[in-house]
């Protein structure tokens, strides 16, 4: 056993390399880095925006002419009432693959790296998630384009519009913890896709977005309205469309704000047991 | 001071015992070889030392830095190769190197520079600019050897950073890590081959089952395990005769034939090959090929346990 040799020390101890905190807002910088990788690797593999190009494509087009004469009597009436709705629908169910492709980086090795690195915990995963937002942003200006040249307007101003779109692309951002959250919890990427589609099918489906609410039985509508994807929804088409705007704004970024505080710490939590 | 230093450290992972008590010493400027099957612990010895994992028990300082306290100014000292390779497939080389400096604020033109310089290094050059998805998997290791080099560490963990590389690879990483120690680095290295430690460690620790059961210079350990070989392979097929008389006077114990037109004897000193050489010579005997073979990882724990490195057996030295 620790048989050592007292060898003469002619090489220096190593000391701590000067702390370079003189920089200010690490976790920041360190965060905006990470987030330009992620932006990278999307641009590298463009066929990861399928999912926010396709989709809300065919969902419009599939909606639109499929329930619209049902729901509303006519496609173009129904289209002003739904494509807010897809917009929703659409980035919320993005918001799941950054829960999938973390759980996959994490096993690759590229998340040691990171751990090995004098870099908040939290960087990484603050990085991964603001890098949605050119995911999101992405998805909404494709169904926006989509919306109009099938002939939807707003009713609103642009300004308000605006609003709306941010509003979607912010939700969506708070949501994306969670999938951080599962990403970091389960084992299998392929977990986090199915427990992620039972959450969101209840939250999308289960509400306000396709059908009035009032066409629902009773026990459905009271799920309906406690929903925040109803609030979101019933906040976007008040900002896009019209109607009223003020409380479902507040309802949705109350909602959006809780979803954010509870699931934002938990992931990091999650991300940290795993490591140190 | 010691560069690495780990006292009675524990680690378990549910049921099974990762680490069942280790303690390292490191000397700065040295490079130890921790030489174990796989499942021994290396790697977790490793991950605790790199402040990756927490241990359960026991202590760890890396440039005298508590490992678990004073995590994040231990991260600054270290860098860590691990045994697959850490870069990022979408990115080029360059942009892997940049993005870690960038994490460990350097500035743009600073971290751009630093890269250049590495990727010149390892050779990296010509690709610098292509996804690593396209590089080889020698070329995917030497950017991750790169990469945690970024920062001038002062004290660098390779977790089997030659496994699966070919021999010219494997030749090209051991100079590296000469140059690393030649520049005042402390290298921990860890690895199944005994050769490996023996070519690159002052020190060797011997893991088994979560435990140290041996530890000294490659020459003490060499000592103890015993059995080398000396293999020759005369030019001319019709000297074997001669040649096996030669290795039978030099080892004392007549000489067997591995392969065709290769003669091997066990040996116990490093002499053994020095007088055969002398031996050759006055003979007038041409030899193609003549090696002393170090043993194998089963002899080195068939000697130090006196059970193959395989088996679950719980023993210690």
């Amino acid at each position: 056993m620790t048989t050592l040799a007292d060898a003469p020390t002619q090489v220096p101890p190593p000391v701590a390399a000067p702390e370079q905190g003189t920089r200010p807002f690490p976790l920041l910088r360190h965060s905006l880095v990470l987030a330009g990788r992620a932006v990278l690797k999307i641009r590298r593999t463009p066929e990861q925006l399928l999912d926010v190009t396709l989709q809300p494509i065919i969902f419009v087009l599939l909606f639109v002419y499929v329930f619209g004469g049902a729901v509303s009597g006519s496609t173009h009436d129904y289209l002003q009432y739904v494509l807010p709705a897809i917009m929703v629908q659409t980035v919320l169910f993005s918001s799941l693959s950054i829960g999938v492709n973390l759980n996959t980086d994490i096993k690759k090795g590229v998340f040691d790296r990171f751990r090995s690195l004098p870099i908040a915990r939290s960087a990484p995963l603050i990085g991964a998630v603001s890098a949605e937002v050119v995911r999101f942003t992405v998805s909404v200006v494709v169904l926006m384009g989509v919306g109009y040249a099938l002939g939807f307007r707003v009713g609103t101003d642009p300004l308000s519009a605006l609003a709306g779109c941010l509003l979607a692309i912010a939700f969506a951002l708070c949501m994306s913890w969670v999938a951080v959250f599962l990403g970091t919890w389960l084992r299998e990427s392929g977990s986090v896709q199915g427990i992620g589609f039972l959450l969101l099918f209840p939250l999308t489906f289960g509400s306000n977005m396709f059908v009035p609410t009032a066409s629902l039985p009773g026990w459905l509508q009271a799920w309906v309205k406690v929903n925040p994807v109803s609030h979101l929804t019933d906040a976007i088409r008040g900002l896009l469309v019209g109607g009223p705007v003020a409380g479902p704004v507040a309802w949705a970024v109350l909602s959006g704000g809780l979803i954010l505080a509870v699931f934002a710490p938990l992931a990091v939590t999650t991300y940290r047991r795993k490591t140190l | 001071m010691y560069a690495i230093e780990a006292e009675g450290l524990v680690k378990r992972f549910g049921a099974t015992t990762a680490l069942a008590g280790v303690d390292l010493a490191v000397q700065p400027g040295t490079v130890l070889g921790v030489l174990g099957p796989n499942g021994a612990g290396k790697t977790t010895a490793v991950r605790v030392l790199a402040t990756l994992l927490r241990p359960d028990a026991g202590s760890a300082r890396v440039g005298g830095l508590d490992v678990v306290r004073d995590a994040s100014r231990v991260r600054r000292l270290v860098g860590l190769t691990g045994q697959y390779a850490a870069v990022d497939d979408d990115l080029t080389g360059t942009e892997n190197l940049v993005m870690i400096g960038r994490l460990l604020d350097l500035r743009g033109a600073d971290a751009k520079r630093r890269a250049a310089e590495l990727l010149a290094g390892f050779d990296l050059s010509d690709a610098a600019n292509r996804p690593a998805k396209t590089y080889s998997g020698g070329m995917r290791r030497r950017l991750d050897l790169a990469a945690s080099l970024v920062g001038r560490p002062s004290v660098i963990f390779l977790d089997e950073p030659t496994t699966g590389l070919d021999p010219t690879k494997r030749d090209e990483v051991w100079t590296t890590v000469r140059q690393l120690v030649a520049e005042g680095a402390t290298v921990l290295l860890t690895t199944q081959y005994l050769d490996e430690a023996d070519a690159l460690a002052d020190e060797i620790s011997v893991f088994d089952h979560g435990r140290i059961i041996a530890h000294g210079t490659p020459h003490e350990l060499k000592k103890i395990v015993g059995n080398q070989s000396l293999e020759v392979r005369p030019v001319e097929e019709d000297r074997l005769p001669d040649v096996a008389r030669v290795l039978a006077e030099v080892a004392g114990v007549p000489a067997e034939s591995p392969r065709r037109g290769v003669l091997q004897v066990p040996v116990l000193g490093d002499d053994a090959l020095t007088a055969a050489v002398a031996r050759f010579a006055a003979d007038g005997i041409a030899v193609t090929e003549l090696a002393l073979k170090l043993p194998g990882l089963d002899e080195v724990f068939a000697a130090l346990t006196g059970a193959p490195a395989t088996s679950d057996e719980e023993d210690a030295a």
